[in-house]
Formats: C-alpha cells, sequence, structure tokens
C-alpha cells in the first residue's frame, strides 16, 4: 500500500503508478453527480447535445449537505456507486476519467473502466465532515433545479480516497 | 391531563436532531474503537477515516453524514397527555425547522416516481402507541438509504424453523456486500405480520450497543450470527482487512400459526438515534 497525491484532471502516466488499496489524496477538480444528474446527463448525450464539461473529468457520487446561504458545505462523503452502474459506460465512454463513490460497481463498469482507461476511486462512506474538510469551494455547474442533486464543481485538497480499480486489472471489492 | 406544548416539542426534537446528526454516541464510539483496532490494510484506513470524520463532525458541529436522512419517530404517549395538535404535525414542523435552520440536506421526495424534493426534509415517518399515565417518550431515528436501500422482508413458512431465518440474515448481509456502508449493524424482525417484522427490525437498531438481549436463546443466537456475518469478510467499507458487523439485534413477536415473517433492517456504522421524554 503507497500514498500518491494527485490531481485531476489526471494525466495517464500518473493513474499507471495506482494499484488497488492505495491512498489517494486528491486534489483539483471534481464534478459532483448523484442519481438525477446521471439520469440527465444520459439523456442529452442520447440526444446528441454536448457536455464538454464530462470530457476528462472525475465525478463524484455525491449529494452534499449544503449548509445554510453562504456557509461553506457541511458534509460530502460518498453516496452508494451501484445505482449509477446504468451510466457510467456511457459516461466513461464520453470522456470521464475517474469515478469515485462508495461500494462495488457491476462487472460491465469495472470492464468499461478497464477499456477506457480510467479509474474507480473509494471515499469512506459515512465520513461527510472529514471529506467536506477537503473541499476549497463550491460552485452549482448544471441542473440547479435539482436542488441538492445539482452538479457542483468542487475544488478540493488533498481529498483523501483509496483506489479501487486499476489499470492492470484489479478490484478491491470482493465479487459476491 | 397534562398538558405538553407544540414548541415544547419542536424545542426537544430540534435539538435531539442536531444532536445526533453531528455527536456519535459513546455505545457507537466505543464499539468502533474496538472494530478499528480489530482492522488492517485497506479496512483500517477506512476506520481511521470513520474516527477521524466523527471527531470533526463533533468539533465543527456539522452532520457526520452528508445524508442526514429520512427521520422517523416511535412516540409513546400517555393516556393522560394531552397535546394542542396532532403529533405527526408538531413533528413534522420539528423537522421542517431544524432542516432549514441548519442546512442540513433535504432528501425527501414528495412522490416516488416524479420525485420533486419537498425541500424540507418532510414528512417524517411516525409511529404511535399509547401507554398508561402522564409521560411521554419519542425514540428518533434518522436513517441515511445506503444501508435502508440493503434491507430486505421475506415471509417464511414455518416449516422453515430458525435455520433458515438465520441463512436469510447472514444473505441479506451478504447481498448488500460494501453497500451500506459496513461496519454495519443488523436490526433483525422475526414474527409479527407483513408490516409488523419490519418495524421490529427498525426498533431493534435502537438497542444500545454492547447490550445484551433479555432473552438468553435469542442472546445466543445473537452472538452466533454476528459470528457467521464476520466471517463473510466484507470488512469495513466493504474492503476486507477486518470485521463487517458492529452487533446484531433481533425483536422476536408472536405470529400466525401460517407464517413466519422475517426481516432485516440495516444500520450504517453513522447509526443517529435519540431519546426525548417528558
Amino acid at each position: 500500500m503507497r500514498t500518491f497525491f494527485l490531481h485531476s484532471p489526471f494525466d495517464e502516466a500518473s493513474l499507471y503508478e495506482l494499484n488497488i488499496g492505495d491512498r489517494v489524496f486528491l486534489s483539483g477538480k471534481v464534478l459532483t453527480a448523484r442519481d438525477a444528474a446521471h439520469m440527465r446527463f444520459a439523456a442529452e448525450i442520447t440526444d446528441g447535445r454536448s457536455r464538454p464539461e464530462l470530457v476528462g473529468a472525475t465525478i463524484y457520487y455525491c449529494g452534499p449537505c449544503p449548509g445554510t446561504t453562504g456557509s461553506p458545505i457541511l458534509s460530502a462523503g460518498p453516496t452508494t456507486s451501484g445505482r449509477m452502474d446504468p451510466y457510467t459506460a456511457m459516461l466513461l465512454g464520453y470522456g470521464v476519467r475517474a469515478v469515485i463513490g462508495k461500494g462495488p460497481r457491476s462487472r460491465e463498469v469495472y470492464q468499461a473502466l478497464r477499456e477506457n482507461r480510467a479509474v474507480y476511486l473509494v471515499a469512506t462512506g459515512g465520513a461527510g465532515a472529514l471529506l467536506a474538510e477537503s473541499i476549497l469551494s463550491s460552485r452549482v455547474l448544471a441542473y440547479p433545479d435539482l436542488g441538492p442533486e445539482a452538479v457542483l464543481e468542487l475544488v478540493v485538497r488533498d481529498m483523501p480516497l483509496i483506489v479501487g480499480t486499476d489499470l492492470h486489472g484489479g478490484v478491491i471489492y470482493n465479487s459476491l | 391531563m397534562r398538558l405538553i406544548s407544540s414548541e415544547e416539542v419542536i424545542g426537544a426534537v430540534s435539538r435531539e436532531l442536531v444532536l445526533i446528526n453531528t455527536r456519535v454516541p459513546e455505545d457507537l464510539s466505543k464499539a468502533l474503537k474496538e472494530l478499528q483496532d480489530a482492522s488492517s490494510d485497506a479496512g483500517r484506513l477506512i476506520m481511521d477515516d470513520i474516527m477521524k470524520n466523527a471527531e470533526i463532525a463533533a468539533s465543527r458541529g456539522v452532520p457526520m453524514c452528508q445524508d442526514t436522512g429520512m427521520v422517523i419517530f416511535f412516540a409513546n404517549i400517555g393516556t393522560e397527555v394531552s397535546l394542542a395538535e396532532p403529533l405527526p404535525v408538531i413533528l413534522d414542523r420539528a423537522v421542517a425547522e431544524t432542516y432549514v435552520r441548519e442546512g442540513y440536506r433535504p432528501s425527501v421526495v414528495v412522490d416516488p416516481i416524479n420525485r420533486i424534493n419537498s425541500g424540507n426534509n418532510t414528512p417524517a415517518i411516525v409511529h404511535i402507541e399509547q401507554m398508561a399515565g402522564e409521560n411521554m417518550i419519542i425514540d428518533i431515528m434518522v436513517k441515511g438509504f445506503g444501508s435502508e436501500n440493503m434491507s430486505r422482508l421475506q415471509m417464511m413458512k414455518p416449516a422453515d424453523g430458525y435455520e433458515r431465518v438465520a441463512d436469510f440474515v447472514v444473505d441479506t448481509v451478504a447481498r448488500g456486500g460494501g453497500n451500506p456502508c459496513p461496519p454495519i449493524i443488523v436490526g433483525v424482525g422475526v414474527g409479527g405480520t407483513f408490516e409488523q417484522a419490519p418495524l421490529l427490525a427498525k426498533r431493534a437498531l435502537l438497542r444500545p450497543l454492547g447490550s445484551r438481549n433479555t432473552d438468553e436463546v435469542w442472546a445466543e443466537r445473537e452472538a452466533a450470527l454476528l459470528k457467521a456475518i464476520n466471517m463473510l469478510n466484507i470488512g469495513p467499507g466493504g474492503l476486507g482487512g477486518g470485521p463487517t458487523a458492529l452487533a446484531v439485534h433481533i425483536i422476536a413477536a408472536p405470529t400466525h400459526i401460517a407464517g413466519l415473517p422475517v426481516a432485516v433492517n440495516i444500520s450504517c456504522h453513522a447509526s443517529r438515534h435519540g431519546r426525548v421524554s417528558w
């Protein structure tokens, strides 16, 4: 188990260094998206609309605890990744480079991650207060009408993660 | 009659909601510490994050988990207690005021299909029972859905017996895998009817960690189930390297001659519940 300090968006060489179980402290830009936002992204891509912000992006499956107006985000842990499985291969094909969440994925997702040379990083479920401390700023990037499910662009520093899948075929979750 | 004003209820419930969202209680903290010591590798990293998270949530007064849940109330009202409004109305107001004031995530959609958010985390789920006297007890639970989604109900046959019940509990945890934010607490309801078994399973999650089932037979079954679950090697966060569950709590109840309902309600490690009473 090694420790890496990585920057998002990623360069491919840095991703090849990673092995499952490694600790990653991630800095840079991360987009939040959960169930409702995934449905909309998928519908727009199917309709042939352009979503350039997804190319090379890191998506964090998260709907933060917003705090009151003007306050920083209070709590921002991962939601269950498996619910995003139906949309993940499409988004990876579109150019998403890394996804962050918690829990095992489908076989199709693991395959799509390998084919697109993308990684799945695991955040500690239920550690929302800890993960929120790494958020430097946030702004609504898309779908403000979704409220707590809107897409936010977060700028993070040293967000604590664990490598869930690597580019050498490794998957950290035991297959059931 | 003893009059308890709506404001009094709202004030006490609101304070408790903030407390349970931001503080890990002593019984849970102790159980998590023991599990942290028993973990290694990636599982240990997860446990370290969980312990650090508890400190940060408490010191900054922020929710330990961004899923500030659906709020569930188990109220027991004395026959001599008088309220100015129906209790569900009062409790919804307490939830709405607290979640908006504190900036907690509104996580409730009004219609399960069109999924428009109610904006203030209401309605809450309210279960009411009555007792003699002039006291009122309200147990409050804040339940995240990562673990709620991994819960199951099965209407078994009497011939299935306890062995199949035990298999169902372990299988439910195995299917949940790393999804419900392990280390988990497993609530089990055995008996009752189609709707009562899950309620018993949920109530079982309210029992303090480290407490022993008052029925010796069920206490031994709980211990055996915990052992079986911790052999699944799911581990903290589902990454292996340590135990999967902190406890198994079972509540059994009378049932029909033709039935054996079994429900399993999973709680994540952020088991948030408390009690207010008058």
